[in-house]
């Protein structure tokens, strides 16, 4: 039952992954393209977690936690240039 | 001002943080023997002792208890406020009147208005966009804004009235 | 998958948490897809894909804890990081599109005067 609910669920998410690609493309602004990213980031540490559970694994939660810092620091760093024209004051 | 080196506030500056990078590196390796502990203690206080020049003006807890029961609260709150809004999104979007407001501050610190926003931006349809320092006001932008009165006599009366009561 | 049998009652939390998590983050992309203008969908990600995806980790950890014996909390770590950090992006996004002066949909309330920003 659990492989057919992962299933399931990846393909819910990769479907969310598609709308945050049309948001990515279609802009308007740059921002809403940081936010497409920022939320792309996060689905796909859900996906990285289905799929270490479909494999039985249990080691790629460090993965999880790399792309979640990355998606943050980024999504933040972006912003800021925005903000300023400058990364750091 | 710089505590003398004597005392224990010039070796373990922030100790509730301290005990918090402990636990956080016991969670880490998720390997709880006692080797691991003292490593992560070693760690709890060589960061805070290392860059506690950089830190701002600290926030202190004054109790605990009560920030206990506002997580909790925070929780439910969560959970309620993201059925909310995806029941907003799943209908047409002509029935939504989205709106801004200024929430005016009570609070004064700075760590516990950081506390605010994000629960602000957490839960019901609101997030918190920016913070005026001059007039210690937030501006909030609101999914599906009625009655501001109303969402800003909500907010002072759940969130920040126990975070007065706990940095107080 | 080379999984212990699980007992049935487990299954079905993690199973539950798995689809709920799945369902709320889908609406969230799906909102920031559709609502009109950028502030509201700033709405969508910051809380609905948070929540999602929290769910998803928490029934990853009911999962591998059954699977290892014992508990990890390795999967509520990133849990508290994303609902520390979802609020503190949210706030960057927007006021870089403050500053940068994108309009709201015509209907929104009290739009705050760009001009002098």
């Amino acid at each position: 039952m659990i492989d057919a609910v992962v299933t399931i669920a990846m393909t819910l998410f990769a479907v969310a992954a598609l709308l945050n690609l049309y948001r990515l493309a279609v802009g308007p602004d740059i921002v809403d393209r940081i936010l497409a990213l920022d939320t792309l980031m996060i689905n796909s540490i859900a996906l990285i977690v289905l799929a270490d559970i479909r494999m039985g694994l249990g080691v790629l939660f460090e993965l999880a936690l790399l792309i979640a810092l990355m998606g943050f620091v980024s999504t933040v760093a972006m912003s800021k240039y925005l903000l300023r024209g400058d990364v750091i004051e | 001002m710089t505590p003398s080196f004597r005392s224990w506030q010039f070796w373990l500056p922030h100790p509730l943080f301290s005990l918090f990078l402990a636990l956080l590196w016991l969670l880490m390796v998720n390997d709880f023997s006692v080797a691991h502990a003292l490593l992560g203690l070693a760690l709890g206080v060589a960061i805070p002792f290392v860059t506690h020049a950089f830190w701002p003006e600290e926030a202190r807890i004054k109790r605990p208890l009560p920030l206990l029961r506002y997580l909790l609260v925070l929780l439910v709150d969560i959970l309620r406020s993201n059925l909310v809004v995806a029941l907003r999104i799943l209908r047409p979007a002509r029935h939504l009147q989205p709106g801004f407001f200024v929430y005016p501050l009570a609070l004064d610190d700075d760590f516990a208005i950081t506390i605010l926003a994000s629960t602000i931006s957490l839960t019901p349809g609101t997030v918190s966009i920016h913070h005026d320092a001059k007039a210690n006001t937030l501006l909030v932008h609101a999914l599906h804004l009625e009655d501001e009165a109303e969402v800003i006599a909500t907010i002072r009366q759940r969130y920040e009235q126990p975070l007065e009561e706990i940095f107080r | 998958m080379n999984a212990i049998a699980m007992p049935g009652y487990l299954e079905f939390i993690v199973a539950a948490f798995l689809l709920f998590g799945a369902l709320v983050a889908l609406i969230g992309s799906w909102g920031l897809a559709k609502l009109p203008d950028f502030y509201t969908r700033l709405h969508g990600p910051t809380k609905a894909s948070t929540l999602g995806v929290g769910c998803i980790l928490i029934g990853s950890l009911l999962f591998f804890s059954h699977q290892q014996g014992g508990v990890s909390f390795q999967e509520a770590l990133v849990t508290i990081f994303l609902f520390a950090t979802a609020p503190v992006s949210a706030h960057m996004m927007g006021k870089a599109a403050l500053r940068r002066r994108l309009p709201g949909v015509a209907r929104t309330r009290n739009m705050p005067d760009l001009s002098e920003e």
